[in-house]
Order: C-alpha cells, then structure tokens, then sequence
C-alpha cells in the first residue's frame, strides 16, 4: 500500500487518538510497510464469503448493506491502491475470516493483514456498518468462550477504529463455543472454530 | 391449541424464539457407567400391585435408580432375595440379616379407582428389628413417579441424616442440527432423574446457555440472544406461565446469570467496550453495580450460600482461575492455585465445597473437580476431556455435569464422593448446561 494515503489516515485521526491507539496505528503501518504485496485489489469484497454473509446477516437492514458490497463501487477504488500483479487468492479483502491460537486474542500477521486491507475499505466507505462476530473452540468453559469471543472481536475493532472506521459503524458480537463451523474435536477443527468473522 | 399453531409457524422462520410451556419431548434414558457397591447395602422389595392389569410405574425401580444413583447405597439384587414382602406382618428379619442387608424397604401400589392409587411404603432396620418409617400417599398415575422419589428422599433421609434431592427438577439445553445446518435450541424443565422432560423455550439460530434457576424454582434466568445481530443478554422466564423478559437494557453484552440466596439479586457479567467484569442486579428495580473493574475476563459468577461473597472465573493470572470477591466489591482473592486452569465453580449448600471445571494441563483436557477452599485441595471427579457445566444437587450429595459421549454432548450425574457415575441420555441431539433447582 502506499504510505501516504496511510499517513493521512494517521493525521486525520490523531487528533482523537489515544496513546494505545497511536501505537497500534504505529504497529499497523509497520506491518503494512513490512509487508511486500500487501495491496489491495478492491475487486469483488464479499464474493468468497457468501455462505458467512448469509448466516450473520439474516435481518433487511444488513442484507442490504451485504448486496451493497458485491456492487462496484470505485469511490473504494481511489482510496486502496490497485495492484494488478496480486492475484486473487492472496486478496486479503476476499478474507473475511481471521484465526486466533488457543486461549488468545493475539492478531497473527496475516490476520492483521486482512484487518488492515477491510479497515482500509471501510474507512473509505463511511455508510457501510460491520459487525465482527467473535467465536471461540470448545475447550474452556461455555461462559469463558463467550467472554473470549468477545475480546477477539473487541481486537479487531480496536484496529478498525485506529483506522478510522467510525465506532458507529462497527458492532461487536461473540457466540463464544456455540457456532463452529467445524464440528470435529482436535485441533484441525479448533482452529477454524477460533475466528473472528468480518461481515458486511 | 391456537397458541401451539402459532408457535410452529413461528418456528418455521429462523432466528426466532418461542416460549411453549408444557410440550412434552423425547425422554431420557439413564445409563450406569460406572458403580461401586460400597455404600449401605438396602433390599429394596419390589412394590406390590394390587389391582388389574398392570402397575402404571415400577416404584421399585424408580427408588433403586435414585438410591443408586446417590453413590450411598449399595442395592442389593431381587434375585438374591429369600421372601418378597410387602407389609410388616411378612418379614422375616433374619431372611435379610442372612443376605447382609442393613435396611429393608418394602412397600405396595393399590388401585383405589379409575385414576387413584394408594402407596403405601416401610423402611425397616434389619438389625434393631424396627420400622424406621412408614408413610401413605394417594395420587394419581401421573404423580406416582413423584410419589416415588418422594419415597427416595425419605428412606435418603433415615439413612444419611442429610435431606434427599431426588424429588427436585433440572434445566437443560438441547441442540438439534437439522439437514438445512439450521441449529435448533431448546430450554428443557425434567425431572432430577431426567423423566417428564417439557419443552420451555425454542430458539432457532440463537443459542442458549447458562440456565440458573431461582431458589424458590418459579424463575429461570439463562443467555440467549434476541437476534443474529445482537450480542447475548440474561433474560428471566416464568416457568409456569412461560413469560420471559430481558432483564435490563445493558449497554454492552450480559451474561452468566447467577441469582444470589434470597432471590432478589443476579450476579452476572457484562461485557462493555470489550472488557468483561462482575456486576449484580437487582431484579425488581433493574439496577446494577459493578463488583470488579479489571482489563481480564472476570465471568462465571456464583453466590456463597451466605449471600456476602461470590466466587467467579478470571484470567487476570493468565489462564482462568477461581476468584472470590465480597457482594459489594473489593479486593478479589485467588482460591485456586492448582491446575493449569479453573472456571465455572459454585459452592454446595454448606458453602464449604466448590464444584468447578479443571484442567490440570499436560493435554488432559476438561474434568469437573471438587475444590476445597480452606485446604485448597481438588478432588477430580470424572475422567473425560470436556467435561463441563457442573451443578450440585440442592442437597450437595450429587452432581450433574455435561459430558461427551460418542461425539454427542449429554448429561452426567456423579456422587460427590465421585463413586459413582451416570449418564443421562437423550434420543437425539446434544444435550447441555445442566442445572439443578434448589426446590421442586
């Protein structure tokens, strides 16, 4: 991505940035300049992840917003800079789930990867409300997942808003244990059950 | 009949919720898994019948299963059995001293009517040669099974000193996967042996946990949530006539209800801004205070039998561990020191015990655990690997806990001496979240 939309972003939002929100927009634009290849094509957002679209977004409202999003809109497009040599699958918009290690709400790179590109399209697109829906393996008790499922969600948002995607416009949800999307008991399954879902 | 329809219809829409006091569902089957016959060994006469056709319960069994159950007794097998009576004037006491039984019960079922049926039931010492207690109901066919654990609660009672807990009732949850992955939730009210189980809320897509009931057994709270886009809250029902409420219009997300001694307070967490602390609310106003303010989780709340503590689930150590904390704040002081981690604990009745989930690490996975505060021992309890959601009997001599069994989620009882092990299973569907009412 280029660094100089990502410092406007910075300069935009400092006035109303804390320490720990400095910090983390530090880190993330390190990571951001760290990262080769790390652009992203805005090129059909939600197109990977109908099937999470349709299971979280069951009311009018949000199913509006979701059919809003497979629309083009290039307004997104002037913001996030294009680069045409990333292929597809490494669209880091086209994931719109991010995986967390047991008992953790530590974003891996790649997870950060994947915020950034989403908090970069959002924050662009100032109408568009997201709910980042926490989920936790089986392990640990019903109520702890709960709690964890959401720190895990409260993470990404805390990233999202560092961003500038507007804190009304993103909504926080954990189902802790109880939606796996994989119903095995060893760490193959656990691991796509630990999660953070972002819908729009 | 109207309201039924409705209900039905209404399910047919997903993310809904639907309250159906009274419609009866798949029962529950009981399954010994593990059993030592150490406890008082007790011949239980089989009840005799006198009417036509046949008996409408086995009031033998129904007692055996629940003295069993309790870990306490040790039945003593009908075949080994030398005379089969049923009144006082037919024993012969040395018929039971020769078999080694310390007690004796006998009893018989009378039809009286259509629809009426006189009980009759004898404890008798072996030993001293004396009736311990004798008692005399007359019920209808649909009460005999509680007119049975009525009986287990007494003969409990003569033997242990401490008041039976059969003649009580359970929660549970039930989730069913239909073929379209539609997930389906129901809050289950059944007997504490898992009979006459009835259906009181229906959820398609919204999951429900966390059943507490309230002490004097009219009110369940439990989590649910009221749509796919907002986050859990505590909701109170009125088992009889099935009413139900949110409880307060929390900003943020609530949970892990836990109704203090006298019923007038929910302990629960609240989750706002991310961070989950320990508040409690009062029912009738609606009004919270927050009891911890700390960046961990901090869940899991539960009342000390007193009414001026609480114990609760926090990982501000790192992994989860059991907290105490007084009901109107303060310092919360770490009780477990043993195991990798400790969640979900609630005291037995005596307020000395704790009932908790524990992981001892090393990959051995999930137990319930009985821990001793002023010791700080655990004791484990069961040998699965996610084992969870433990609750005392109202008289703390049992636990029912849920388990996995052949990939399916069900329901456990353990004694709380861990000596023996039962479990509770359903037809279909995962059965879980147990939790034990203080009263009938």
């Amino acid at each position: 991505m280029g660094g100089e939309s990502v410092e406007t972003i910075v300069d935009i939002e400092y006035g109303r940035l804390t320490m720990r929100r400095f910090w983390t927009v530090f880190l993330v634009l390190l990571l951001g300049a760290a990262l080769t290849g790390c652009a992203a094509t805005k090129k059909k957002g939600g197109a990977v992840d109908v099937e999470d679209a349709t299971i979280a977004l069951s009311t009018d409202e949000t199913d509006a917003t979701a059919s809003g999003i497979g629309s083009e809109d290039t307004t997104a497009g002037e913001i996030i800079t294009v680069d045409q040599d990333s292929a597809d699958m490494d669209d880091p918009l086209g994931q719109r789930v991010v995986y967390f290690d047991f008992d953790s709400s530590n974003l891996t790179l790649e997870a950060q990867r994947v915020i950034e590109a989403h908090a970069q399209y959002l924050s662009g697109n100032p109408g568009m409300a997201v709910v980042l829906e926490g989920h936790a393996d089986e392990r640990g008790t019903r109520e702890y997942n709960l709690a964890l499922g959401e720190r895990r969600a409260n993470a990404v948002s805390e990233i999202f808003q560092a961003m500038g995607v507007a804190p009304d416009a993103i909504r926080t949800i954990s189902y802790g244990e109880e939606r796996p999307v994989s119903m095995g008991q060893d760490e193959s399954a656990w691991s796509l059950n630990r999660r953070v879902e972002i819908l729009y | 009949m109207r309201r039924l329809a409705a209900g039905l219809l209404l399910a047919l829409t997903s993310g809904c919720a639907l309250v159906l006091p009274g419609l009866a569902s798949a029962a529950l089957t009981i399954e010994i898994t593990q059993g030592e016959n150490s406890g008082t060994p007790v011949a239980a006469v089989p009840f005799r019948w006198v009417g036509s056709g046949d008996p409408p319960e086995d009031m033998r069994a129904i007692i055996a299963a629940d003295l069993h159950r309790s870990g306490r007794f040790n039945l003593l097998p009908p075949t080994d059995f030398l005379s089969k009576p049923s009144e006082i004037a037919e024993v012969r006491y040395k018929d039971w001293r020769l078999i080694k039984a310390e007690s004796l019960v006998i009893g018989r079922v009378t039809q009286k009517g259509p629809d009426e049926y006189e009980v009759s039931f004898q404890l008798l010492d072996v030993y001293r040669e004396r009736v311990k207690v004798g008692l005399r109901f007359t019920t209808n066919a649909a009460q005999l099974r509680q007119v049975a654990h009525q009986i287990s609660d007494r003969i409990f009672y003569e033997i242990t000193g401490i008041p039976g807990a059969f003649d009580t009732r359970i929660a549970y949850v039930t989730m069913n996967q239909l073929d379209n992955a539609d997930r389906v939730y129901r809050l289950m009210v059944a007997d504490s042996d898992g009979h006459n189980p009835r259906q009181i809320l229906e959820t398609v897509n919204l999951p429900v946990l966390s059943p507490a009931w309230s002490p004097n057994g009219e009110w369940l709270a439990y989590v649910s949530f009221s749509d796919a886009r907002s986050g859990a809250n505590v909701w109170l029902q009125d088992i009889s006539s099935g009413n139900r409420r949110e409880v307060a219009q929390i900003e943020g997300t609530a949970s892990a209800p836990a109704w203090s001694p006298d019923g007038k307070w929910l302990a629960l967490t609240v989750s706002a801004k991310g961070n989950t602390d320990i508040y409690v609310l009062e029912v009738a106003s609606g009004e919270t205070r927050r009891l911890t303010r700390h960046p961990a989780i901090d869940t899991e709340p539960a009342w000390a039998p007193n009414g001026r503590h609480l114990v609760f689930t926090s990982d501000r150590s790192g992994r989860p561990q059991i907290y105490r904390i007084g009901r109107n704040g303060g310092e919360a002081k770490r009780l477990t020191r043993n195991g990798k981690e400790n969640a979900r604990a609630s005291f037995d009745p005596t307020g000395k015990r704790l009932v908790m989930v524990t992981n001892r690490g090393s990959g051995a996975g999930y137990q319930i655990g009985v821990f001793y505060p002023a010791s700080g021992r655990t004791d484990l309890l069961t040998d699965g690997t996610l084992d969870e959601s433990p609750t005392f009997s109202p008289n703390g001599a049992m636990i029912l806990y849920a388990t996995r069994l052949g990939g399916a989620g069900v329901l456990a009882a353990v004694s709380s001496d861990g000596r023996v092990r039962q479990v509770l299973k359903m037809h279909d569907g995962e059965v879980r979240e147990p939790a034990w009412a203080a009263s009938r």
